[in-house]
C-alpha cells in the first residue's frame, strides 16, 4: 500500500470496498477503530453482502458484483459536477493539463471501447500526449481546452449518471449520493480518505481499471501522499508484497524492473528499452536509474563469474508478447506442454480457477515436487475425487518444509515493512526450510551441468551461491547473508560523489554495503538484489531486526520500527503532502516539514527544496500522477464493462458488453473442451445467479494449513453458501440444508446459511441474485475419503471440496488475474433436480 | 491489586474470534467435531470444553436496516454466584482479589448443583470426567498481572481488563457515545458481574441474552435461608436433646401405673 496500517487511525473517511477488512485483516481494525474514536472518522463499507466489516460501518450501500467501476465512475462524475476536488493539488500534481492527441475516442462515441482497437488489443498513437517542437508535452493551465485530461475526464463519466449507476449496480441512487457525499467530503486539505481494497477489486476482468478509477479519486480529492490518505491494497498473504518485491511474478525481476523480452538481445538494448525518458525539465523520473539497479542485479545473480553483458545473455528471456502467468501455465500443463512442476507452498488443486481443468492438468505431468507442510489436494491429486490413479502416470515427490516459526527470515508486509523473524522452536521431523531445499535442489543440478553439460549450462553452473554453510551432509541456508545480498555490495574500491550532496566524496571498499540505492552504479561495481530493498542492511546492522516503539511524528509513523522500502519511507509519494511551495496542506498532520535546511518527519519523497518546481510523483516520468492512464491494456480511463459471465443481456452504459481486451481460452482454434463460459452473449436459464467467492477469519487460503488445525476447523467446519431469504424461499432452501452450488464447470456441495444479509438486486428492474460461497475447502480434510495407513488424519473433520470447482479461466486483460469475483451458477437443494 | 472487570463493548467487536481462540489455547481445551448448521457460530454453545463463544445474530431493525449482531458468551463472573453458594466441595469460590469465580476442578464431585443454580446457564457437565468447566478468567495469568487471553488476543479493543471503577467509567462514557438504544449489561442483576457488556442494541433484541438474571429463589430459600434456618433446626435438635438429658437424665422406663382399665366383662 502507498501508507501503512497504522496510518488508518489518521482517516477521516475509510471506504472499505473491494474487501472485507473485518474478516480478513482482522487487526486493521484496530486502527480503523482508533480513527473512528479519535478522529470521529466516517466508515463506508459497499459490498454485495452485508459483511463483518459493513457491521461496523456507518454507511453500508449494496453492490452488485462486478460493477464497481459504474459505482467508482458516479463519484468520479459527482466530484467533478459538484466542484469537490482539490484544485491545487489536481493542477499542479496530476496530468490534468496535459493535452492528448485529438483523436482520441472515447467509449461514450466509439461503441464502448476507445479508439485504436484491432483484434482485441490496443494500438496506442491517438492515447498519446501532445508535444511541441522539443517533445516537451503540451498542457492548458487553465484545465479548459477539450483536448486536456482534466476535460476528458469529464467527458468520459458525464455518463455516469446515478440513475443509469443505480440500474447497473443494483445499489439505490439515494445510497450512491450518501456514498459519493460523504467520501468526497475529503477534498478539503486537512481532511483525509483512504480506501481499501483487496481481491474484490482485483479478480476481475476489469480489476486494475477498478483500482485506477479509485486512482483518479484519491487525485481528484488530493489524497494521495498524505497522512491517512492513500490506495491501501491489503494483500492477502503475510509475504506476498515480499514475493512480488523479489520479482516472483514471470514478467518482472526483483524491484519491478520489467523482465527481458527475447527481442532485447543485449543489456544496452534492454536498459534503453525499460528505461523511461522524459523532456518535463523538472521531472526527477527516478526511473531513469534503471541501469544502475539492472546491472546491481545482473551483480547479484553472477558476481565477477560473468560480465554484465554475459549475464545478461545468461538470464531468461520472455518470448516477445507471450503470457506465462497462472492461466496461461495450467492451460500449457493441461495441453501436455510440461513435463514437471514445482508445487512450492501452494496448493493449485484448490487454488487455481476452474479447480477440474486444473486438476486434470496436473494429471498430464511426468513428475511434481509438492513442498508444503501438510498433504495437500495437490500432492495427492492423482487419488482425489473422480480419479483414478492407475490411470495417472505422475511422480510426486513430497518434501516437507519447515513453517514460518522453525526459521529464520524475514517477512513484507503491505505496509512495505520488512519485518525479521527469528526461529523458535526446530522443524519438526525432516522437514527442512525452503532456503535449505532451493539450495540442495540448486547443487545438484549445478553438479549434473557441470558433468554432463547442456544448454546454456553457464546460467546455473556460474550463479554465485554464498549463502550458506554446509552442516554435516546438509547445507544450512543463511538468510542474514541472503539479506545483505538483497541489499547490495561493493564489489571493487570506489570513490563516489554523494549523489544528495554535491561536491562531497565518499570512499568505498570492496565489501561495503551499499548505504541506500541512490549509490547503484551502472558500471559493475555494485551489486543488489533488489534494489529497493537496497538500505535495509548497513552500518547499523540489519534494520529490519529494528523494534523501535518510539513514535515522534504524532501520526504513527513508527520510523524505528523494522524497516520499509524505499529508504525506509513509511507514506510514499509524500511530496505530494505539501503544496508547491512547501507548505504541508494539513499542518496539524503534517508527514514532511521544511525545518529551514531539510525536511524532516518521514523520509521525503521526491520533494525538492520548497519553491523548486519538482513535482512529486517522481516515479512517473513526468512526475505527475497519471488520471489520464494510457499504459494500461484496456484503456487510458476505465469504463464500465459486465463480468464476462453476467447476469444481464446488455450493458446499459455502452454496446460493448465485456472488456475488449480480455483472453478467452475457448476461441475457435483453441483445442480446449475444458473453458466453458456460461451467460456471455445471453442469459443462460442453467446458471441464472450471481457467484461470488470471499473468505473467513477462521481459515486461510485454501484452508491447506488451517484445516488440520481442530480449533479453526472446529469454528469454521465446513463449505456453505450465503443466500437471501427471497432466493432460499424460492428454491424452498432453509438454513442448515445441504445444496448443490453449480456453474458451467462444475459443482460443490454446501451448507445454507439463509441470510437478510444477501438481497436481491433491483438490475434495470429485474431481481438479480447474488450467492457467495468461501473457497477454503478440499477434500483432504474430508471424512468420507480414503484415507491410506500413512496419512493424517485431521482431528476434527471439515466438510466441502473447492469453490474454484465452479469458477473460469478469465482473467484481467492486464494481470490475468482470474474473475473469481464475478460468474454464474445454481443452487439446489440437495436431492432435488 | 483491586477489583477488576472485563468489560466487552459489542460495537467495536469484529467477530475474528482471536478470543476464541486464544481461550482455548491458554486452556489447552481440545475441539470437537462439529458441522455447519447455518451459521458461523460454532460450537454451537459453551461446552466443557469451550468456554466461550461468539454468537452471530442476524438482525432487522423496526426501520428496515440489516445488522449483524456478534455477542461473546462466557462465565458472567457474578458478585452474588449461585454457583459458589451451591457448590458444596469448595471447588467454585470468589476470588478475593479480583472478586471473580475461580474453578478448582480438583475439588468438583460432580454434582451439578451449579449446572441447575446459575441464571446464566454457563457450567457445562462432562460426564467423562464427572466435573464441570467454566471459564475462571484465566485466574493464573491475572494472578500474575496478565490481561486474560481473550483480552490480549482481541486487536480492537473490544474486550479490556482493568479496575472496576475504570472499567464502569469507560462502560459509561460508550454507553453515552452509542446513542439512545444503548445500555450496559451486567452491573444491575446478581450484584454487578465482573464480565460486563456495553450494548448497542436494546437487551431484549440479541438472541438467547439473558434478560433478568436472578440467582434462583430456590437457591436463596435453600442455602441463605433453609439451610442455615434447617442446619440451626439440626442444631437446635441436637441441643434440646442434649440439654434434656442433661437437665432431666435418660429417659427410663415410666412406673407401673395401675390402669383403671375396666376388665372385660368384670
Amino acid at each position: 500500500m502507498t501508507n501503512h496500517w497504522n496510518d488508518f487511525q489518521n482517516s477521516d473517511v475509510i471506504l472499505i470496498m473491494g474487501s472485507n477488512p473485518a474478516s480478513n485483516h482482522p487487526i486493521s481494525f484496530k486502527w480503523i477503530q482508533k480513527a473512528i474514536e479519535k478522529r470521529g472518522a466516517k466508515l463506508i463499507c459497499v459490498d454485495p453482502r452485508f459483511t463483518q466489516s459493513a457491521a461496523k460501518a456507518h454507511l453500508y450501500a449494496p453492490l452488485r458484483s462486478g460493477t464497481d467501476i459504474a459505482f467508482l465512475g458516479g463519484m468520479i462524475k459527482y466530484i467533478l459536477d459538484n466542484n469537490l476536488i482539490q484544485s491545487e493539488y489536481v493542477l499542479n500534481y496530476t496530468n490534468a493539463s496535459f493535452l492528448v492527441n485529438p483523436a482520441l475516442k472515447l467509449p461514450g462515441d466509439n461503441k464502448g471501447v476507445f479508439s485504436g482497437l484491432k483484434d482485441g488489443k490496443y494500438e496506442k498513437d491517438t492515447w498519446a500526449y501532445q508535444t511541441d517542437a522539443d517533445g516537451v508535452i503540451k498542457k492548458d493551465k487553465t484545465l479548459q481546452n477539450p483536448n486536456c485530461v482534466f476535460q476528458l475526464l469529464k467527458k468520459q463519466y458525464a455518463r455516469y449518471t446515478p440513475e443509469i449507476v443505480s440500474r447497473i449496480t443494483g445499489t439505490p441512487k439515494e445510497k450512491l449520493l450518501e456514498v459519493y457525499k460523504v467520501y468526497a467530503s475529503t477534498c478539503k486539505p486537512d481532511k483525509a480518505g483512504v480506501e481499501l481494497y483487496a481481491m474484490g477489486w482485483t479478480q476481475h476482468t476489469v480489476g486494475v481499471q477498478n483500482i485506477r478509477a479509485m486512482c483518479i479519486i484519491q487525485l481528484l480529492l488530493g489524497n494521495m501522499g498524505i497522512a491517512g490518505g492513500g490506495v491501501a491494497a491489503m494483500r492477502g498473504e503475510s509475504n506476498v508484497q515480499g514475493s512480488t518485491d523479489h520479482g516472483l511474478l514471470f514478467h518482472i525481476w526483483p524491484g519491478y524492473i520489467s523482465a527481458p523480452t527475447a527481442s532485447l538481445q543485449t543489456l544496452k538494448d534492454f536498459n534503453e528499452k525499460r528505461t523511461p525518458k522524459t523532456k518535463e525539465k523538472d521531472s526527477l523520473n527516478w526511473w531513469k536509474n534503471t541501469p544502475k539497479y539492472s546491472a546491481s542485479f545482473l551483480r547479484s545473480m553472477y558476481g565477477t563469474n560473468a560480465t554484465l553483458e554475459e549475464a545478461y545473455q545468461l538470464m531468461p528471456k520472455l518470448d516477445d508478447g507471450a503470457n506465462y502467468s497462472w492461466l496461461m501455465i495450467f492451460d500449457q500443463m493441461y495441453k501436455n506442454k510440461f513435463t514437471g512442476f514445482f508445487a512450492w507452498g501452494m496448493n493449485p488443486a484448490c487454488s487455481g480457477a476452474h479447480s477440474n481443468k486444473t486438476r486434470q492438468a496436473l494429471t498430464k505431468l511426468d513428475w511434481m515436487v509438492n513442498v508444503n507442510l501438510f498433504d495437500n489436494e495437490t500432492g495427492s491429486f492423482w487419488r482425489g475425487p473422480g480419479m483414478d490413479p492407475a490411470k495417472i502416470k505422475t511422480e510426486v515427490f513430497m518434501l516437507p518444509c519447515a513453517s514460518s516459526i522453525e526459521k529464520e527470515g524475514s517477512i513484507a508486509n503491505s505496509s512495505r515493512l520488512m519485518q525479521w523473524r527469528y526461529k523458535a522452536i526446530k522443524p519438526v521431523g525432516e522437514s527442512k526450510p525452503d532456503g535449505d531445499i532451493m539450495s540442495e535442489l540448486y547443487f545438484k543440478v549445478r553438479e549434473l551441468y557441470v558433468r554432463q553439460g547442456g544448454p546454456l549450462k553457464e546460467a546455473l553452473t556460474k550463479l554465485t551461491w554464498p549463502y550458506g554453510k554446509k552442516v554435516g551432509n546438509e547445507f544450512h541456508y543463511e538468510p542474514r547473508t541472503v539479506a545483505q545480498e538483497i541489499n547490495g555490495f561493493f564489489l571493487e574500491n570506489k570513490r563516489l560523489e554523494n549523489p544528495t550532496k554535491k561536491g562531497e566524496f565518499k570512499e568505498f571498499k570492496k565489501g561495503d554495503l551499499v548505504p541506500t540505492f541512490a549509490w547503484l552504479q551502472a558500471d559493475g561495481s555494485t551489486s543488489s538484489g533488489c534494489w529497493v530493498y537496497c538500505g535495509s542492511v548497513g552500518e547499523k546492522g540489519n534494520l529490519a531486526m529494528r523494534r523501535g516503539t518510539k513514535d515522534t511524528s504524532g501520526i504513527g509513523l513508527y520510523s524505528e520500527w523494522a524497516w520499509c522500502w524505499p529508504l525506509n519511507r513509511r507514506i510514499i509519494y509524500n511530496g505530494a503532502s505539501v503544496d508547491p511551495t512547501g507548505k504541508p496542506w494539513d499542518p496539524r498532520h503534517a508527514v514532511i516539514k521544511w525545518d529551514g535546511e531539510k525536511w524532516t518527519g518521514d523520509v521525503p519523497d521526491g520533494a525538492g527544496n520548497p519553491g523548486s518546481g519538482r513535482p512529486p510523483f517522481i516515479m512517473k516520468p513526468d512526475g505527475v500522477a497519471s488520471l489520464f492512464g494510457p499504459g494500461l491494456a484496456d484503456g487510458p480511463f476505465p469504463e464500465h464493462y459486465e463480468p464476462l459471465e453476467c447476469p444481464v443481456e446488455k450493458n446499459l452504459m455502452s454496446p460493448q458488453k465485456n472488456n475488449p481486451a480480455i483472453k478467452r481460452f475457448d476461441s475457435d482454434n483453441a483445442d480446449s473442451k475444458m473453458d466453458v463460459y456460461s451467460g456471455v452473449s445471453s442469459c443462460d436459464p442453467r446458471f441464472p445467479f450471481i457467484g461470488t467467492t470471499y473468505r473467513v477469519s477462521e481459515h486461510w487460503q485454501t484452508g491447506v494449513l488451517t484445516r488440520w488445525c481442530p480449533w479453526l476447523a472446529e469454528m469454521q467446519p465446513g463449505m456453505f453458501v450465503e443466500i437471501s431469504q427471497e432466493l432460499a424461499k424460492e428454491r424452498g432452501i432453509v438454513s442448515g440444508d445441504k445444496c448443490i452450488v453449480k456453474s458451467a464447470r462444475g459443482e460443490v456441495e454446501t451448507t445454507a446459511i439463509v441470510t437478510p444479509r444477501f438481497k436481491p438486486f433491483n438490475i434495470d428492474g429485474n431481481a438479480i441474485h447474488e450467492v457467495g460461497i468461501p473457497w477454503h475447502y478440499g477434500w483432504i480434510t474430508t471424512a468420507d475419503r480414503k484415507y491410506d495407513s500413512n496419512d493424517k488424519k485431521p482431528e476434527v473433520n471439515t466438510f466441502g471440496d473447492a469453490a474454484n470447482l465452479l469458477t473460469s479461466t478469465i482473467g484481467d486483460a492486464n494481470t490475468m488475474i482470474p474473475e473469481t469475483k464475478a460468474f454464474m451458477v445454481n443452487i439446489v437443494k440437495k436431492g432435488v433436480k | 491489586m483491586a477489583e477488576k472487570i472485563k468489560l466487552y463493548d459489542d460495537a467495536k467487536c469484529t467477530a475474528c474470534r482471536g478470543c476464541q481462540l486464544a481461550c482455548k489455547q491458554w486452556n489447552d481445551l481440545k475441539a470437537g467435531q462439529t458441522k455447519n448448521t447455518g451459521t458461523y457460530q460454532n460450537p454451537p454453545s459453551l461446552q466443557p470444553n469451550t468456554y466461550m463463544i461468539i454468537h452471530y445474530q442476524d438482525y432487522v431493525n423496526p426501520q428496515g436496516d440489516v445488522k449483524w449482531l456478534f455477542r461473546k458468551e462466557a462465565c458472567m463472573h457474578c458478585t452474588n454466584a449461585a454457583c459458589v453458594t451451591v457448590c458444596p466441595s469448595g471447588a467454585l469460590y470468589y476470588n478475593q482479589e479480583f472478586k471473580t469465580v475461580g474453578m478448582d476442578r480438583a475439588k468438583c464431585i460432580g454434582c451439578k448443583e451449579c449446572v441447575a443454580a446459575c441464571p446464566f446457564e454457563v457450567p457445562r457437565y462432562d460426564s467423562k470426567t464427572d466435573k464441570v468447566y467454566k471459564c475462571d478468567m484465566c485466574e493464573s495469568r491475572i494472578s500474575n498481572g496478565l490481561e486474560p487471553a481473550c483480552v490480549k488476543a482481541c486487536p480492537t479493543g473490544a474486550l479490556k481488563w482493568g479496575d472496576k471503577e475504570d472499567m464502569m467509567k469507560i462502560a459509561a462514557s460508550r454507553k453515552q457515545a452509542l446513542g439512545t438504544t444503548a445500555s450496559t449489561y451486567g452491573d444491575k442483576f446478581v450484584g454487578g458481574t465482573h464480565f460486563m457488556y456495553v450494548l448497542k442494541e436494546k437487551p431484549d433484541v440479541y438472541e438467547n441474552i439473558h434478560k433478568d438474571p436472578k440467582v434462583p429463589l430456590s437457591v436463596t430459600l435453600w442455602k441463605s435461608w433453609l439451610k442455615p434456618l434447617s442446619l440451626l433446626a439440626a442444631g437446635g435438635v441436637v441441643g434440646g436433646s442434649l440439654l434434656h438429658y442433661i437437665l432431666h437424665g435418660p429417659k427410663r422406663p415410666d412406673p407401673e401405673t395401675n390402669d383403671e382399665k375396666t376388665e372385660g366383662g368384670k
